[in-house]
């Protein structure tokens, strides 16, 4: 009997949905990412207006001062959709685990420097609270956003902010005891070098307006702050009392880089969508740039002493060179 | 005058990497054909780490490309960033 193989070759009828072909072009295969994000979120044929806001949709585009003409030109370019997003983390939270295991195994925390311990304690334990905040920022910029294509990563990037403020506390329990996250919490609530930045968080909590929120947090305050707790300070520590801190603060630096990339492409984004959109971010930048150097100052100057100035001053000028390339400088 | 060409598994990995040699190499034809993805280019074919980059949106290993690689012909020159197809030597 003679058998006769040959290849068969089946054509899909699509490629991918409909609503992707129309933003692609036809018969080209779609990445998971655009198919799990592009025009997810409904956006007309509601019913009925949210009671608590009744001026607005429940997904509604004039929650914001910033225009677009398509909400999906925001586009993440890490190209997170909740599989990419988890598996990154999960590598991410693996490092992490594997630095403070190597901490604690090696009973680095027992060896480090007192000096260095206070001045890491009394900086960074108190931070927790400032990404509790961001935690509620980010779940905010998703509920009253528009657009799956910004409300998705704007929902990691709050739940990333809840991963940072647990391992700020572990970092806590590793270098000290209960008694100082406690005292933490105290130092948030009552000491002055903290009461600008507490002030900034809790306003930034009832900001309307979601872009203004996200410029706020992401570009503003994360920019700056994630420059100097996580790069100043750590330097210095670094240079005091060897590198025990870097590992215990390591998905922080890490988030910082991963997380600019999709901050800058927004901005970029939507700075060059229009020059009314262009002039709301320099101006929303200016002010609460303005503000987060403010408040950062006495705590550079508690963890730095002399050297604060000249630390947040490179802070300032890498945030300026991020704006620059984003194309949203004055 | 004569082709280099490479194939790749079809997935979505690959699905980046062909993306990124077609916008580096506009002479190149793309051959789809059953969970195997073909590309030809006259002469020469490079395919850059920064482009897989920007299509991937994570950092990209040159060497990774040899998970998914089916085969390939022309003479091979590759650094940490780009690897380098050609009939050159």
């Amino acid at each position: 009997m003679h058998i006769d193989l040959r290849t068969v070759s089946i054509e899909p009828l699509r490629q991918t949905f409909d609503h992707i072909a129309a933003r692609i072009g036809p018969n080209k295969p779609a990445s998971r990412y655009l198919e799990a994000t592009m025009d997810v979120q409904p956006d007309v044929n509601f019913h009925y207006r949210p009671t608590w806001d009744p001026e607005h949709e429940i997904f509604d585009a004039t929650r914001t001062a910033i225009t677009m003409k398509d909400w999906y030109a925001l586009k993440d370019p890490r190209q997170f959709y909740y599989g990419t997003y988890t598996a990154s983390r999960a590598r991410m939270q693996e490092t992490a685990e594997a630095d403070f295991d190597f901490v604690e195994t090696r009973a680095l925390a027992d060896s480090y420097d007192d000096a260095a311990r206070r001045t890491a304690l009394d900086f960074y334990i108190p931070l927790r609270h400032v990404a509790w905040g961001a935690n509620m920022n980010g779940a905010s910029m998703c509920a009253y956003g528009f657009g799956t294509a910004i409300t998705q990563p704007c929902l990691y990037q709050g739940m990333d902010q809840l991963g940072v403020a647990q391992y700020l506390t572990r970092m806590g329990l590793v270098l000290g005891d209960q008694g100082e996250v406690q005292a933490a919490k105290n130092a948030w609530m009552d000491q002055p070098q903290w009461q600008e930045l507490r002030r900034y968080v809790e306003d930034t909590l009832v900001i309307k307006d979601w872009f203004e929120m996200f410029v706020a947090q992401h570009v503003a305050l994360d920019g700056l702050l994630f420059g100097l707790a996580y790069k100043e300070v750590d330097d210095a520590l670094n240079a005091k009392a060897g590198p025990t801190v870097s590992l215990l603060t390591r998905f922080q630096t890490e988030l910082f880089e991963d997380s600019s990339k999709w901050v800058d492409a927004c901005l970029k984004v939507a700075a060059a969508e229009n020059p009314q959109n262009k002039a709301q971010l320099l101006q929303w930048i200016a002010h609460w740039r303005g503000r987060a150097m403010k408040a950062l100052q006495p705590l550079a100057q508690q963890a730095l002493g002399l050297d604060a100035d000249a630390a947040l001053a490179r802070v300032s000028a890498r945030l300026d060179a991020r704006l620059a390339k984003a194309g949203v400088c004055a | 005058m004569s082709n280099v060409f490479i194939a790749f598994q079809t997935n979505e990995e690959t699905r980046c990497i062909v993306d990124a040699i077609v916008a580096d190499n506009p002479d190149a034809v793309v051959n789809f054909q059953p969970a195997m993805v073909r590309v030809d280019a006259p002469d020469t074919m490079v395919i850059r780490r920064t482009s897989i980059e920007e299509q991937i949106g994570r950092p990209f290993d040159l060497q990774e490309l040899h998970i998914n690689l089916i085969t390939l012909t022309g003479h091979v020159e590759e650094t940490e960033d780009d690897f380098t197809l050609s009939w050159k030597h």
